[in-house]
């Protein structure tokens, strides 16, 4: 052998610490030890943090609170779940928050639909750029400043009146529109975003092919577009689902005295009357948000996210 | 510029399923512009499989899709059939495109993809079921109908895409280079099968390939494209064996080019000529010559043993560099390499080298083999090219 040859060829000189060496070997051969050692932290966090907060006011919605002391009263008891599902109040309030969720949703995937596909497949890279930094400045700007905005806009003597003016009507009033109008914008970003990047991941050669096959403008979006971008718009509309249905401060800002199932958890908490009816009554939109789920779950939309 | 004798222009207009006249297409503006597309005029024959050949880049694809409509020319006009369709859309016209990426719409079963220009058209489903069906046959994918794309493999992707265009019986297919993305051994295969499915259902095909060996064994017409113009056009043999200029002589197979000087002193013609290296016979120096043979002497330069058989690169004493290939009967990878600075007579018969009609000038001759400072005759350097394989 050449003298100037290293036997080891250089290895030992890199050789490792021993103890460095078991331990990562003993993760390589031991798959699951490796994912735990990755995975403790955040599921820690996902365990204590979250799942134990819901199932706390899942206890929490049975208890009641002593009428004379104010005191928590840790019996358990239906109460609380029988005044919500009996009061005619509270019925008229959730399905009014759920009418609202759903048009917001609604509306916004209808305006967000032609947006992101001008975005993604008409604007030049450079008004694409410019249009996407449009989209998301506004989730820089206070949730706050936004809704006030709204507000000195839809306001009896705010810009849309005066524009309305010359044609005899005017805006609507403060309300459930105004407060959908208002979380509208608020979460239109939250829809863009997820159609914009589903329809930058179709291909332009299958809106050619179904041209190719004489498919007019309308039938591929249609047949070709819609089915495709599907899963997308689901993304998008559990963001403004959620979002809308567990929004409280628009509705006071911009809803005049409408109010929605939000404020009922928040009035019950705020005032410190309550907690177990806010937990009781917060028990609606995570049911409302799960049999959402569960609904697009059956279209299959969410295996393709 | 295409051929006097490959299109003659007294045919009836619809005797010509496409005819391409001054097609022009520029992408940018200003400095940044892009002639890719710089002035073609095509004719392609009804029932007829016509390659566009060319190096990456040369303006292949835009043809095809100004063809197909999904682009707009700069100038120039597109006849389908005899009627002028520059300005319809794709939805207009009666062709079909096989893309090269196949484009199969990935939520569809196969027989929807399929049957997708037949549900546009309106027929009826049970109508459009039988069709599909007998589409896929015809493709040799019978029973693959309920698979979504993404269940096949390239090849069978690539007979969907076909057979998806095909059902709709368009007058003229468009192919974009639909067997890139296989396997040698598959290409091989598919090369056959579209060849007798054209056959079979008498469709004009426009097939776009760079692939020099495809386009020969496929096409009925060959089309050579350089720098978004068309350098020749005609049957396979016409282009491999009478290139008209250097660029097509080095594309289309190997080429050997003989310039002026060294014809001069070999041929004692002017003019550069274009040898085919399987028609150089390599025989020891000063050997004897066969009836109707010339002969150039020269060094080996370079030996590389291929297997079946071998190149060598010979440094011609009159100038220039020629390659001849060899078959390997008898000789060994030993007894060929010991060829390497020996002398050796290349010989061939006087008929194989001809001239090129239209000499090599710097704007279409290959950009790898920068021209000398005369203008219009290359310099030692573009002796030979190698084919882009
Ligand atoms: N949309 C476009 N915008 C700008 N330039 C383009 C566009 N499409 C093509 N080009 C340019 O036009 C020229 C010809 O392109 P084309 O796609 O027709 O080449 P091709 O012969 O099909 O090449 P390949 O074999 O690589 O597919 C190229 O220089 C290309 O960069
Ligand atoms: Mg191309």
């Amino acid at each position: 052998m050449d003298p100037g040859v290293d036997p080891d060829q250089g290895l030992t000189r890199r050789r490792r610490p021993r103890a460095v060496v078991r331990v990562s070997g003993f993760l390589h051969r031991h798959p699951l030890v490796r994912l735990l050692g990755l995975l403790s932290a955040p599921m820690l966090w996902l365990v204590v943090a979250y799942l134990g907060s819901l199932a706390l006011m899942f206890a929490a919605a049975l208890w009641s609170v002593d009428s004379f002391t104010g005191n928590l009263i840790r019996v358990p008891t239906l109460d609380n779940l029988r005044t919500l599902i009996t009061q005619d109040v509270y019925r008229t309030v959730a399905l009014r928050s759920l009418a609202v969720a759903a048009s917001v949703t609604v509306v916004d995937a209808m305006i967000a639909l032609p947006m992101a596909f001008y975005l993604a497949k008409v604007a030049s890279p450079g008004t694409q750029r410019l249009l996407v930094a449009a989209v998301l400045t506004p989730l820089w700007a206070s949730y706050l400043v936004k809704a006030y905005a709204w507000r000195t806009m839809l306001a009896n003597d705010g810009v849309l009146s005066w524009a309305l003016r010359p044609f005899g009507t005017s805006g609507p009033d403060f309300g459930v529109v105004t407060t959908g109008i208002t979380l509208g914008y608020l979460w239109l970003p939250f829809m863009i975003l997820p159609i914009f990047a589903g329809l930058q991941r179709l291909p332009d050669s299958l809106l050619e092919a179904s041209a190719d096959l004489g498919a007019s403008a309308g039938w591929t979006f249609r047949s070709v577009v819609l089915p495709l971008v599907f899963p997308s718009i689901v993304a998008g509309s559990i963001f403004t689902f959620s979002l809308s249905l567990g929004d409280y401060i628009a509705v006071k800002i911009v809803g005049g005295s409408t109010q929605l199932f939000a404020n009922i958890i928040y009035d019950s908490i705020a005032g410190g009357t309550n907690p177990p009816f806010a937990a009781a009554a917060a028990l609606f939109p995570v049911l409302a948000v799960l049999l959402y789920l569960a609904l697009i779950r059956r279209t299959g939309a969410l295996e393709n996210l | 510029m295409p051929d006097a004798a490959a299109t003659p222009h007294t045919e009836p207009d619809t005797w010509w399923a496409v005819r391409l006249a001054g097609l022009r297409k520029t992408f940018g503006t200003g400095a940044g512009a892009v002639h890719a597309v710089d002035g073609v005029d095509l004719d392609i024959a009804d029932g007829e499989f016509f390659s566009m050949l060319g190096p990456s880049g040369s303006g292949k694809t835009t043809v095809l899709r100004m063809i197909a409509g999904f682009e707009l020319p700069t100038a120039g006009t597109v006849r389908l059939g005899g009627a002028d369709v520059t300005a319809l859309a794709p939805f207009q016209r009666d062709v079909n495109t096989v893309f090269q990426d196949y484009a199969l719409f990935p939520h569809m079963s196969v027989l929807d993809n399929v049957g997708y220009g037949l549900r546009v058209k309106g027929v009826r489903r049970a109508e459009r079921r039988v069709r599909a069906g007998e589409a896929l046959e015809a493709v040799r994918l019978p029973g693959y109908g309920d698979r979504k794309p993404s269940q096949l493999s390239g090849g069978q992707r690539q007979r969907v895409a076909l057979a998806r265009a095909l059902v709709n019986r368009p007058r003229v297919l468009l192919l974009d280079e639909p067997l890139g993305a296989l396997d040698l051994k598959l290409r091989e295969q598919m090369q056959i099968e579209l060849k007798s499915i054209q056959r079979d259902v008498g469709i004009t095909f426009v097939f776009v390939t760079h692939d020099q060996e495809e386009a020969l064994t496929m096409s009925d017409r060959v089309a050579v494209f350089h720098q978004g113009r068309v350098e020749q056009v005609g049957p396979p043999a016409q282009v491999y064996e009478r290139p008209r200029t250097a660029f097509v002589a080095g594309f289309v197979g190997t080429s050997n080019l003989l310039h002026p000087d060294a014809a001069r002193a070999v041929l004692g013609r002017d003019g550069t000529f274009s040898i085919r290296p399987e028609k150089l016979r390599v025989v020891e120096a000063g050997a004897a010559l066969a009836g109707g043979e010339v002969a150039a002497d020269g060094v080996v330069r370079e030996v590389v043993y291929a297997g079946a058989n071998t190149r060598l690169v010979v440094a011609l004493d009159a100038g220039d560099e020629l390659v001849a290939v060899q078959q390997n009967r008898r000789e060994s990878a030993a007894d060929v390499a010991a060829l390497r600075g020996q002398r050796v007579r290349l010989a061939w018969r006087a008929e194989h080298a001809f001239e090129l009609t239209h000499a090599p000038t710097p704007e279409n001759t290959d950009p790898q083999a920068p021209t000398s400072g005369s203008g219009s005759e290359p310099g030692p350097s573009g002796a030979t090219h190698a084919s882009p394989r």
